[in-house]
């Protein structure tokens, strides 16, 4: 840094004009965050697996060896084969490739995860920021023990009720696990939010005038960032999961279409002999967790070093 | 005087979560499509029966007043008919609830006990083979849902190296009176040896494909809590004063690195509860999830609140004793809560 620069900041132990400086180094930061990410082998694994499952999915119809398969399609005569050259995850018990089937079934787990983050991650940052910054009113008691309520459920068995009273689909299964996961979102936020409220940039924001929206979102937003993409990196695993749970049970994605989970579910009932028809699918959903996993561990081990 | 007032404010909070868990499920059994009294009386009925049970369901009232009567009823645990058994849901609940719970508590045993063994072993073997090891198996375990280990343990253990059944509680060879709903203790109450270790076998598969994940991630947070506290200046003057290292791993180390171990055992123990769903369908258990589940295929709202509520209980009273637990280890979270943060 030039000399002149120091010299228009009298006091670098400002946080304020300390500030100033550091937004001209952002692209500094990215390239050296970037560095340090490639650094670590794990994260990179992760990074690689998801961007594979991810062009695996959009460009399902060119990649996968048979697409029709994904169609309502029958081929007895190729039925139950175990995996060879020509089937690599081998054909199940109408004769449809299995491989093809899994490639077209990332579409609807990552579109679960995408979905379902989109909608629930806005719901539960405003509601922890409110109740955060109206700390100990009534506005931070009712949204926190509406949290506690929805949270005393297991996730699993919350979804899988609202999903049941709704019609099976893919859609009310989004509708079911967003119901249950804002609370998680809620808390976060509410952690970090609680923690900054009374910072000396929140109170000088206050006595200026600053208009709430300003104050939650310009000001103490910012501050949460990290941990929201952090954890919505490692959420899009457990979403995925849970979204599998429920086809597997049959209140997701709906056969004939192919829904990792319920190809699992599907296969089971020719367990031993045709293990792959469920096996290969059950494999897929944990490759597509663990990357998910490890990119988001790679994340946050980031985080935690630009903080310290 | 502390530990009296954490207890009955943490008591109080478990009594607000349950109300409005109840709330909840009341809602949301009154949005559901169609009619409930047409549901229970079948399409055929005529028309004076179908008033009758409107009338005794309460229907006919406002809103509030029939949460009233059903939240009274539920308290008194009358949650109605279900449709599918043509039992009273108390009645089924009572049923199958020991085998489900009998499995939670298996797990949530093999659970703990593995992850405090591996944990402790990857925090003194840090940065080894060992630890290395342990770590790789951990991630695997929390990535992996609990019916794909389900699935991949049935195929492996049962039907290749065929070492455990693949499907129910007992053989059905053994007779074993009903005692407390707990296929072990009744075998053992029974005086049948040999039932009692058939009862154990059929338990090891579902409750090791339930505790997987939940093993992985105690052992995960163990591992990193032992690890932080084997560098504390207590240690090393432990270690200075000539105290022997398995006397300070057993005394000086494990109390205060259980306390994370613990806090996330109450969270697991209901991912757990809620993994049995799934894994009672893989193994034939006849549980309370087997049923719940077939409630929800069918609709069948009675059961399905009574199912959700159970446990709701059953996870608040988890997570209360856990808190306790914890407040017992960490005499700081208990003075704490008691001046009221």
């Amino acid at each position: 840094m030039k000399r002149r620069d120091l010299d228009s900041y009298k006091d670098l132990n400002d946080p304020v004009q300390l500030a100033g400086l550091k937004r001209d180094s952002r692209r500094e930061n990215r390239a050296r965050n970037w560095y340090k990410f490639t650094r670590n082998p794990l994260s990179m694994v992760g990074l690689i697996t998801v961007l594979t499952i991810v062009v695996l999915a959009v460009f399902a119809p060119f990649i996968a060896p048979y697409p029709e398969h994904v169609k309502p399609f029958t081929d007895f005569k190729n039925a139950s084969r175990p995996p060879s050259a020509e089937h690599w995850f081998g054909t199940d018990e109408i004769g449809r490739d299995i491989l093809s089937r899994v490639i077209f079934g990332f579409r609807f787990s990552l579109m679960m995860g995408l979905v379902v983050l989109v909608i629930v991650v806005p719901i539960g940052v405003l509601l922890g920021l409110l109740a955060g910054y109206y700390q100990n009113s009534w506005v931070d008691s009712l949204i926190m023990r509406t949290t506690d309520v929805f949270l005393a459920v297991p996730p699993l068995i919350l979804a899988l009720a609202i999903a049941s009273i709704l019609q099976p689909n893919l859609f009310n299964a989004m509708l079911a696990v967003c119901l249950t996961w804002w609370p998680w979102y809620t808390r976060l936020v509410y952690g970090v939010t609680s923690g900054l409220r009374n910072e000396f940039f929140v109170t000088s924001a206050e006595v200026t005038g600053a208009r709430l929206p300003h104050i939650l979102f310009r000001e103490i937003l910012p501050n949460c960032v990290s941990p929201i993409f952090t954890k919505m990196s490692l959420d899009m695993g457990w979403v995925i999961i849970l979204g599998a749970s429920l086809s597997f049970v049959g209140l997701g994605v709906q056969p004939p279409r192919p829904g990792l989970g319920t190809m699992v579910s599907g296969g089971t009932r020719y367990l031993p002999d045709q293990w792959w028809i469920s096996v290969f699918p059950a494999l897929a959903i944990v490759v597509l967790v663990l990357g998910f996993n490890l990119l988001g561990d790679g994340l946050r081990d980031l985080f935690a070093a630009e903080d310290s | 005087m502390n530990y009296v007032t954490f207890v009955l404010k943490r008591a109080f909070h478990a009594v607000f979560v349950l109300l409005g868990l109840s709330l909840i499920i009341f809602t949301v059994s009154r949005i559901m499509p169609g009619d409930p009294v047409r549901l229970a009386v079948g399409s055929r009925a005529p028309q004076w029966v179908v008033d009758n049970m409107r009338e005794q369901m309460h229907l006919n009232e406002s809103i509030p007043v029939q949460y009233g009567h059903w939240f009274i009823d539920a308290l008194r645990g009358d949650f109605g008919v279900s449709l599918v058994t043509r039992r009273g849901v108390a009645k089924d609940i009572h049923e199958f609830f020991p085998a489900t719970l009998e499995l939670a508590l298996f797990s949530a045993v093999i659970s703990l006990v593995g992850a405090l063994i591996l944990g402790s072993l990857s925090a003194r073997y840090k940065d080894t083979w060992v630890d290395n090891a342990i770590r790789v198996w951990s991630y695997l375990g929390i990535v992996t849902p609990s019916f794909v280990f389900a699935i991949l343990f049935v195929l492996i253990f049962a039907f290749w190296l065929n070492w455990f059944p693949t499907i129910g509680r007992i053989d059905r060879a053994f007779d074993i009176a009903r005692i407390t709903g707990f296929m072990t203790i009744d075998s053992l109450l029974a005086g049948n040896l040999r039932a009692f270790w058939d009862a154990v076998v059929h338990l090891i598969l579902p409750a090791c494909a339930i505790a997987m994940g939940p093993l992985a991630q105690e052992a995960r947070i163990t591992r990193s809590s032992m690890a932080d506290n084997l560098a504390k200046d207590y240690i090393a003057s432990a270690r200075a004063l000539g105290v022997s290292e398995r006397r300070i791993m057993s005394r000086y180390l494990l109390k205060p690195s259980l306390i994370p171990t613990v806090s996330i055992f109450g969270l697991d123990f209901a991912a757990g509860l809620g993994n049995a769903f799934l894994v009672e369908l893989i193994f034939n258990w006849p549980g309370l999830s087997r049923y719940g589940m077939s409630a929800m295929l069918s609709k069948d709202l009675n059961a399905i609140s009574g199912v959700i509520l159970t446990f709701g209980v059953v996870f608040v009273v988890v997570n209360v004793i856990v808190d306790l637990i914890v407040a017992q280890l960490d005499p700081r979270i208990r003075l704490r809560a008691a001046k009221g943060s």
